[in-house]
This record gives structure tokens, sequence and C-alpha cells, in this order.
């Protein structure tokens, strides 16, 4: 997949960032605005697919080198471990607990498992998007 | 808990087996084995003073109580006497087993599944729940299946352990279902409660069919006329599991239910009738065609079943007692209960023998057709010790115990045809008929296993091997066993009094005293008709058996076609292929036929639903005002949709498929529902990416090559179920009497500390739902990438699965 | 509003039912997937529309009454899981095609003894 295309590529260099940070927005406004865990691992999602369309897959790889079926192992895990977490607390599973805090600069903010939740959810969701699209792209082993 | 650790340690000791055999290398792991029959005997013995008082203990552990489903074991009489045979005849097999089979063979299987079983056995005597008793019950069918087919390489194992499991189990679900129906008259699967309750619900309409199915399972279990077929293949196991299994225990599950249950059922004539009929021709039909076997082991099954009717119908004659009031004349009633007791230690003890006798005699010989035994006698005279006292026992001739048992039954069935109160003497007056012929052929299948297996020449044997006498540690078990056939004719009342006493309590729990439903076991009542009729079987017996090859032709008056057999045989062939030609009616392997009849279905159901009741309501009063941009985008989109089925390319249908999703995400804004619209607009992105994608490794979209009748019959089909959506839509929205539970989820900052409802629902409400999503996606992830990174090579990827 | 929806989804599903039956393996999924979209839409029709604010508390805009926002969440739930199942079977298909060497699914049916 080679897109000799040199406005699109330098348009997205800079959109991917513009976008990742919407995305690290969206998931962290998810408890008061629209947002939260689904919608910030898709939009990181999708900045990674405009990067795979856009450029090289071997040269996206260099760039990132994560495998994304870890992230999304680590997601599933976060997802269930707070729910035992919980459980080791002697409450119910799934039990979500909260704390205010004062950051700096952002001033009153709430910090809770409910984070650690939306968390798992989002890295499962930009782990399995993005093992299918680049297992489908580079799949064509034979 | 001494009654719940004896069930639990057979099961945990099977568990571990298959991890821990690999350490026994040097010594057998059987000795290991060993160790927990003889624990658990001992655990029950110790019990044995307290229970021969006619105490009785019970031990409760809550399991499910909220469905009346409690693991509460009760031990008394009945059940002692089938734990210490379990445990006891149990310990001795598994003695018998360690020199029987050879390392080579897979021994951490067969003591895993002998465990289970054991488990499973003590686990049904020792069961106070129905419930529990039935899944125990399905677990000694399942262990013995496995058992039978230890040898899974030969085809007549396989076939014996599928024509035990397919009638046990069905049984089994008989007799689930008589206990549910006791459950429903009831409310209790306690039997003692069961038991208290019963006399005053003879009369209810469930009372026969629950009867009938318990006895179901009961009779398919332990082997009665017409199920007893499964016994004689069930030889194919192991001897040892031949011994334990198919003689000693599980078979006589099916009596045990029946003893157990007799306070419940036998108000009822019916019960009587049943048991005693049913028993009375499994002991003629398996003493008859005993007869006829010509190996020593199918000889031995046919004669367990024919024991087995005996103990059964004893139970049948024994059940009158409860019909007559009970006085010192007619006490006598419950002797046919405890002669069937009686008979029911004594024959596992003699056909324990005899089965390990017939075990070293195939060891040893390496054959067990008797046409080919012979001459025995004086190559292995320890075995031909036992032979003889264990089928003089089962022949019923002094001095062994199965002549005191023998003549018990024979006294109760003289009883039997006395009583006249229904005037139907003259039905009865057949029981000690039967019980005589039956007795004789008995006898004639005891003298051929002694003469033709130890007399005669030793012509016709295997030459190939020097035959010896068994080694000493395959001795010890069947001489344990002779043992006990000799020493209970001289000392029955012992065991009377101390095991069979309290059992008899079980079986008529309030009808009279512990001690006065126990006779006094003489082995000379001088000359009574009992004896007489003992003479008659010898004289007769010996007569028959003489002339046997003049009359051996009337084994061969019924065809083969006719047989019980042939019949199962039949069945099953035929019922393989009904089903496999109506499954080949409709499993087309196409998938527009299985969508055409789910589609097809839906309509008929549903749509039928509408057409023949008023449900179908519709109003447009409370429907939202309706902007002109709405009605264009739903324009946009139905045409959109439309057009996907006149797409020439799969790749416009693929972005007139991203159309409709887009419009979607727009109505989602338009429908204040903000975090749906971001997600729908980027899933529906990131599809697209992903059709498209996958189009580069897919062929070029030719037009579709269907008929133009197909055609209409999918655009048909579309078309109704697109008008039944609307329909049952339109009257679901008009539909208003629920009250919404929205509200709830409005106090979301209070219960979950956030103010966008959607998200707090998502992880905090239903973080639930949420957190088995994300594994359900995880495990989309990896299908996808093992489907494409992880595959078969080309070739071999047809023989793969 | 509601009554057109429904109408727009009975064209939907009708679409979606005419795909699902056709022959060609990618049709059947593109007809998964409108299928999906026409439910979608359905929950949250069936939910009453255009009845309140969207599910954001205390937004300054409005103070309730709100949109049920049950319906919204599981939709949001489905969104996701009908796109990991549309990417699961799109793979399955080409993995199936690339296997048999046909999309055809009349003649995927297998034999006997598969």
């Amino acid at each position: 997949m080679r897109i000799n295309d040199v406005i699109l590529r330098t348009v997205v260099r800079f959109v991917v960032f513009i976008i990742l940070t919407l995305a690290i927005y969206l998931f962290f406004a998810g408890h008061y605005s629209p947002g939260g865990g689904f919608i910030g691992g898709l939009v990181i999602a999708s900045a990674f697919v405009l990067l795979y369309v856009t450029f090289d897959i071997e040269k996206v790889k260099k760039g990132i080198p994560v495998d994304f079926k870890k992230v999304a192992a680590l997601g599933v895990f976060l997802a269930v471990g707070t729910g035992f977490g919980s459980v080791l607390f002697g409450v119910d599973f799934l039990t979500q607990a909260a704390k205010k805090f004062h950051i700096p600069l952002l001033g009153e903010k709430e910090l809770g498992t409910v984070m650690l939740f939306e968390l798992g959810v989002a890295l499962t969701v930009v782990g399995v998007v993005m093992t299918i699209i680049v297992s489908i792209a580079e799949g064509d082993g034979d | 808990m001494t009654i719940h650790l004896a069930i639990i340690l057979p099961l945990l000791m099977a568990a571990l087996i298959p991890f821990i055999y690999k350490l026994f290398t040097k010594i057998k792991i059987g000795w290991l084995v060993l160790l927990v029959p003889v624990t658990v005997f001992i655990l029950l013995a110790r019990f044995i003073p307290l229970i021969s008082s006619g105490e009785t203990r019970t031990y409760t552990y809550e399991w499910m109580p909220s469905l009346g489903i409690n693991f509460t074991t009760y031990l008394d009489g009945l059940s002692m006497i089938f734990g210490l045979l379990i445990s006891g005849v149990g310990a001795l097999v598994v003695l018998y087993s360690i020199f029987y089979l050879s390392t080579k063979e897979a021994l951490h299987n067969f003591y895993c599944y002998l465990l289970l079983f054991m488990g499973a056995m003590l686990g049904v005597v020792f069961s106070d729940n129905l419930m529990v008793l039935y899944a125990f019950w399905e677990l000694t069918s399942v262990s013995s299946f496995l058992l039978i087919a230890f040898w899974h390489h030969r085809r007549a194992s396989k076939a014996g352990a599928r024509k035990s499991m397919l009638i046990t189990v069905s049984g089994g679900i008989a007799m689930l279902a008589g206990f549910i129906m006791l459950h429903a008259m009831t409310d209790s699967f306690s039997i003692r409660e069961i038991i208290a309750e019963m006399p005053a619900l003879t009369n209810e309409s469930l009372f026969i069919p629950a009867m009938i199915c318990v006895l179901l399972g009961a009779f398919t279990k332990s082997a009665q006329f017409p199920f007893h077929i499964w016994l004689p293949d069930a030889m194919e196991a192991p001897t040892p599991v031949s011994a334990y299994l198919h003689s000693a225990t599980m078979v006589k599950a099916g009596i045990y239910v029946v003893a157990r249950l007799t306070p419940v059922f036998a108000y009822d004539l019916t019960w009587f009738w049943t048991v005693t009929i049913v028993g009375l021709i499994t002991l003629f039909w398996g003493s008859f065609n005993a007869v006829k076997q010509t190996d020593l082991k199918a000889l031995l099954a046919f004669s367990t079943v024919s024991q087995l009717g005996l103990i059964m119908s004893l139970f049948g004659m024994g059940s009158l007692a409860f019909h007559v009031d009970i006085d010192a004349s007619t006490i006598i009633y419950t002797q046919a209960a405890f002669a069937a007791l009686f008979h029911l230690m004594n024959h596992s003890t003699f056909k324990g023998a005899l089965f390990m006798m017939v075990g070293i005699i195939d060891h040893e010989a390496g054959t067990r057709d008797i046409r080919r035994l012979g001459g025995l006698m004086t190559i292995m005279p320890a075995t031909f010790t036992i032979a003889v006292i264990g089928s003089m026992s089962m022949a019923g001739l002094p001095p062994f115990n199965g002549f005191l048992s023998k003549e018990m039954f024979l006294t109760s069935a003289l009883k039997v045809a006395e009583f006249d109160i229904f005037t139907l003497s003259s039905a009865t007056a057949l029981v000690p008929v039967i019980a005589w012929v039956a007795s004789v052929f008995t006898f004639i299948y005891c003298m051929i296993i002694i003469f033709k297996t130890f007399f005669g020449t030793t012509e016709k044997l295997p030459q190939d091997r020097h035959i010896h006498e068994a080694p000493i540690g395959m001795l010890i078990s069947p001489f344990v066993l002779v043992f006990f056939v000799i020493a209970i004719f001289f000392f029955p009342n012992v065991l009377a009094k101390y095991i069979l006493a309290p059992a008899m309590l079980s079986v008529y729990p309030g009808l009279a005293s512990m001690t006065d439903m126990t006779p006094h076991v003489y082995a000379w009542h001088g000359f009574n008709t009992e004896l007489w009729m003992t003479i008659g079987v010898v004289v007769f017996g010996f007569v028959l058996y003489a002339t046997l090859s003049k009359w051996r032709n009337i084994y061969n008056t019924i065809p083969a076609q006719f047989t019980l057999n042939n019949a199962f045989n039949r069945v099953l062939a035929e019922g393989e292929n009904v089903s496999s030609f109506i499954t080949k009616l409709y499993m087309t392997g196409s998938l527009r036929h299985y969508s055409l009849y789910m589609y097809g279905f839906l309509i008929l159901v549903v749509g039928s639903y509408f057409a023949f009741s008023d449900t179908f309501r519709f109003s447009m009063e409370n429907n939202a005002e309706i902007h002109v941009y709405e009605v264009l985008l739903v324009l946009v989109m139905a045409v959109a949709a439309v057009a996907m089925l006149f797409a020439k390319s799969c790749v416009t249908a693929t972005v007139l498929n991203g159309v409709v999703g887009f419009g979607i995400s727009l109505f989602f804004v338009i429908f204040r529902a903000p975090d749906l619209a971001l997600t729908q607009l980027i899933v529906e992105s990131v599809t697209t990416v992903l059709f498209l994608l996958c189009f580069t490794y897919l062929p070029t979209w030719k037009p579709e090559k269907t008929s133009h009748r197909q055609k209409m019959t999918n655009a048909t089909i579309s078309i109704l179920v697109g008008l039944l959506v609307v329909a049952v839509s339109l009257s679901v929205l008009y539909f208003n009497e629920f009250k919404t539970i929205s509200s709830f989820f409005e106090n979301a900052y209070e219960l979950a500390g956030g103010k966008n409802i959607v998200n707090t629902i998502l992880g905090d409400f239903r973080a639930f739902d949420t957190m088995l999503e994300v594994v359900v996606l995880c495990i989309a992830g990896i299908g996808v990438y093992t489907m494409i990174k992880f595959r078969t090579k080309k070739g071999d990827d047809r023989h793969e699965n | 509003m509601e009554t057109l929806m429904i109408l727009l989804i009975g064209v939907l599903v009708s679409v979606a039912t005419y795909l699902v039956l056709s022959r060609n393996v990618i049709r059947v999924i593109l007809g998964t997937a409108v299928l999906s979209h026409a439910v979608h839409l359905l929950i949250l029709t069936i939910g009453e529309v255009k009845k309140g604010e969207a599910p954001l508390l205390g937004n300054q805009t409005a103070d309730g009454p709100y949109t049920d926002a049950l319906p919204q969440a599981l939709i949001l739930t489905a969104i996701v899981i009908s796109f990991a199942v549309t990417a699961f079977v799109l793979v399955l298909a080409f993995r199936a095609y690339k296997t048999n060497g046909t999309d055809d699914l009349e003649k995927l049916r297998g034999d006997e003894y598969d």
C-alpha cells in the first residue's frame, strides 16, 4: 500500500496529533460531558488508522513499536482487575470508588477506580481495532 | 461428617490419581488405591454397634437450600449394608486387580474410574436427598461406561459400554422424572420426609406414574427383564470390574432404591405385582439363558441377572407386609425382605468369588470358553476349591450361605402362595412354581461351571502356554470371600443381628420392632416343603444336566431376529436412519435456506399472532414534530439502502452502507445522543476502512446468478420481514403500560459521581456488561488475528479440526 | 417523527434481509451491517425521541428533562460489538475465499462428512 501524496502526508502528520489530543480530552471528559473509554479508544484507534492508511505499514510500525495484542490484553486485564479489586476491599464485584483531588491548574477533580476501568476499556478498544486492521493489512501471507 | 468423608475420599483420590501415578513406577499404584476402600470400611465399621442398636445418623451439608437440595447423608441399617459391601468388596477387588492387571495397562485410568465409581456408589446409598442420589446414580452409570470401555481398542468393549450407558441412563432419566413427581406430591426431596408423608398420598394421580418411573430406573440399573440385555455385554470389562460393578455393587443400586422406597410405594398393590412379577420373570429368564452360554463370564452374567431377579422379587413379596395387620402370625411376610437383604450379602460373597475365579482361569488358561476348558482340577486345586464353594452356594446347597437364603426365599414364595385375602390365590400359586423351576436351572448352570471347567480333558486348552495355579495375590480375595460363604452358613445370626436387623427397620419403618422382624436363621428346620423342594431341585437338576445335550435344542426355538438384543439393535439402527433422513431433509448446508427457515418462522409465528389478535395498535398522537431536513435525511438513507441492492461493485455497496451509517450518526445528533453520534461516526469510518481493506483480497463482484424465482422469494420474504418489524415497532411504541426506569439513572451524580448519564451507566451501573463486552471485543480481536496469522498448511487443512 | 423513523427502519430491515438471503458472502456481511444499523435506530426510537435534553446532568443550557439514557448506553455497547462481529465475519469470509476459492455461499455448503 503505497500512496504518494505529499499534501496528504504533511496534513496527516499534524492532524494525527490533534486527533490524539482530542482523544485524550474525550477520554477524561467522559464523566461529565460526551466522551469516555469507548470513544477515547476509538478516536485513538482512528488516528492510528489514518497513519496506516497514509503511510507505509512498515514505516508506521517503526514509529509506533507497540504490540497491539498486548495492549488489548492489558486493557481486558485492567477492566476485569478493577472488578476484582473491589472484591479485595470487601465490596461487591465492580463497585467503583472515587475521591476528589485538588490538582494544580485543573482544579478540583475527581479520580476513581472508574477511571481505571475506563482506561481498560479504552486500551482494549485501541488494541483490538488496531490488531484487526494491522492483521488484515499485512495478512496477505500467501 | 464421617459419612461425607467416606464419599469424598474416593472422589478426591480419583482426582489425584492422574497427577500422582507417575511417582509410582516401582510399586503398583493399586497399593495406594487399596488404602481408600480399607479406610472407608473401617470408618463405617465403627458405626456398626450404633446402627445395630436401631439408631440412625444424619448429617446435613446445605448445598442449594433455596431449591431444597441439601447434601444430607443418612446412615441407617440399609445404607450400612451397602456401604460395607461397596467398601469391603471394593477393597478385595482392588487387591485382586493389583495382580490381575499388568503394569502395561493404563492403570491410572483404571483406578481413577474405579474410585470415581466407588465414591458415586457410596453417594447413592448414603444420600437422603433424591436429587443428590440421582446425581450420584448417573455418575455410577458414567463410571461404569468408562470401565466397560477400559480396553477401548476393542470393538466389543465399546459396543458393550454404549449399550449399558444407553439403557441405564435412559432408566435414570425416567427415575429423575419419578423423583420430581414425588417432589410435586410431597414438596420435599428428602427420602425420610417423603416416607413420613406418603401413606396419605397413595390416591394422588401422580402416585402410579411416579412409581413406574422410579421402577424403570431401578429395573434398568439392576438388569431386570427386559432391560437385562446390557449386563452380558458389559462383561467386556476387565474381570475385577465385572466382579465389583456388575455383580456386587452397581447392579444392586436398583435393588437399593426398591428397598429404600418400599415404604413409599408399598401401600399400593401395584408395587407388589410389578416388582414381584418382573423379579420372577428375570429370575427365570436369567437362569434359563445362563445354561446355554459357552463363555464363563457370560454365564455368570446371566446368573447375576437371575439372582438380581430373585432379590427383586423378594422385595416385592416383602411389600405384602404393608397390607396385613402385623401380629405374631403375619410377621412372616416381612421375612421376604429379610431374605432379600440376606441373599444380597450372600450373593455378593459367592458371586464375587466366582467372578474372580473366572478371572484367574482367563488369566492363566487364556480362555473362558467352556467348550475348550476342562480338566483344570488337578492343575489349579485352589481355584477349583473356590469354584466349588461358590457354585454350591449359588445352587443353594449346604453347608454354604446360599442354602440359607434360598430356603428363606422358598419359604417366602410358599407364603405368598397362601396369601389369598385378595382372592388372587390362583395367580400367586405360580410364584413357588417359577421359583422352583428357576432354581433347577440355577443348579444346572452351577454344575456346568464346575464340571465343564475342572473335569474332563485338557486337550482343547490353548497349548502355547504353561498353565499353573494362580499367584497367591490373586487367590487372597476370592478366598476371603469363600471364607465368608462358609462362615455365614455357620453363624448366620451374627450377621442377622448386627447388620440385617437394623436394615429391616429401614424397609419397614415403624411397622414392628427390630427384634420381631429378625427371624432366627436355622440351617435345619426339619423335613418341610422347602427342604423337599431343594431335594427336588438337586435331583431334577442332575437329571437335566446329564441329559443336557438332548434338550439343548429348545434354545434354538426362538429365531435370532426375535431376540431382545436384536430388537434393541434394530431400534437403535432405525432411529439413527430416521433421524439422519429427517436431518438431511432440512440441513442442506445452504446459508440461504437456514435464513429462510428463520425468517419464515418469524413471519409465521409473529405475523399470525398479529393477524389473529387485535394486538396491532397505532397512533401518531404522541409523535415528536418533524422537520424538513429530517425527512430529507430519511429519504437519503432509504435511497442509499435500496441502492445497495442494485450496486454493481462491492466498493459502491460499502460506500452506500457508509452513507446509511453516517446518516444514523446524524440522527443520533438530532435525538440528543452525543456519545452515540461520536462513536457511530468513528466506528463507521473504521468499518469502511476495514471493508475496503478486505476487498483487496476478495474477488470482484460478479452479478448474482440466482434464478428469477429465488429472487422473488427473497424479495417477498424481505418485504414481509420489514412490514413485520414496522408493525411490531408501532405497537410497542403505542404500548405505554410500563413505567420508564430512566429516572433512576438521572441520580447519576449522587450514585456514581458522574454527570454524563450514558457513561455512568457504562462504567458504573452496568459495568458488568461493559466488562464482558470488552472481553468479547478482545475475543473477536484474537479470532481475527489467529485466522490470519495461524492457519493450517495447504494440503492438510482438510484433516484438521 | 417516530412513525417516520419506524418506516425507515422497515426499509432498512427489508434491504438487510434481502442482502442476507443472497449468495455472495460480502452481500451477506453488508446485510448484517445494515441490520445492526436498523436495530440501533430502532432501540433509540422505541425509547421515545426528542423528549428532552442530552443526558448530561447540570449542563448550562438545560436542567432536565433528559432523553432516556438507558437505550443510548445499550446502543453504545451494541455499536462496538457489531463492529467486532463485522470485522470477524469479514476476515472469516476472506479466509474462506482464500481456502476454498469461492465467495459463493451455495458452493460453500461442505460435503456430508464435514
